[in-house]
């Protein structure tokens, strides 16, 4: 979206797996609108949903997302 | 798109409370028409096909509560702020016009009426956004 604020690393991570937007979803069960909100800093997800992102990805919530403070 | 769990359900009590609403909404209108209840009973009656549509309100509560999707869900969410803004600012502005004697009086059920249509204008409005982020 023009003008959205992007606060994580969610794209680059994906693209480094060689994961669709779809394939990260599954994974995570949610759908792939979500995948698409967060990685384009529509939305910022839960604490729960942000540790499942972490953990798929083997590293620690602030790898992916911007602290707010640091933005 | 495969369809999850919780949005089949939702069809599936929708669909049941609409059936409901259809029949109890024909019923009343018989039963009114050809051996017009008197006393608690006509309130009863009067008042059953409301019911149905007090459970539809019920129902996509429910969808609220059993959707895993939380950024789908904080959609529903806006869907149903647009659609309660919109019911009760029309019926606001409706009451005051008739209050200075503008308008016929209407009955207050159009307010679950306007309420759907604000609940179809929330999900123009999330799939305008969800557009404009695609492109």
């Amino acid at each position: 979206m023009a003008g959205a604020y992007v606060n994580n690393h969610l794209r680059t991570l994906r693209a480094e797996h060689g994961w669709s937007q779809q394939d990260l979803a599954e994974r995570l069960e949610v759908s792939r609108q979500s995948v698409n909100a967060i990685e384009t800093g529509r939305y910022d997800p839960s604490l729960p949903l942000a540790f499942k992102i972490a953990e798929l990805f083997g590293c620690a919530i602030e790898d992916i997302f911007v602290s707010p403070s640091k933005a | 798109m495969r369809l999850q769990p919780e949005m089949k359900r939702y069809t599936r009590r929708l669909l049941v409370t609409m059936t409901l609403y259809a029949v109890a909404l024909i019923g009343a209108n018989m039963w009114f028409r050809h051996a017009p209840p008197s006393g608690p009973l006509a309130y009863l009656v009067a008042i059953l096909p409301a019911l149905p549509i007090m459970g539809v309100f019920v129902v996509i509560g429910r969808l609220l509560v059993e959707m895993r999707d939380e950024y789908v869900r904080m959609l529903l969410v806006r869907q149903s702020l647009i659609a309660t803004g919109f019911a009760l600012s029309v019926s606001t502005a409706w009451g005051f016009l008739e209050g200075f004697g503008l308008v016929e009086h209407t009955q207050g059920y159009w307010t679950t009426v306007l309420w759907f249509a604000g609940f179809g204008l929330g999900g123009c409005i999330n799939a305008f956004t969800e557009w404009r982020a695609r492109t």
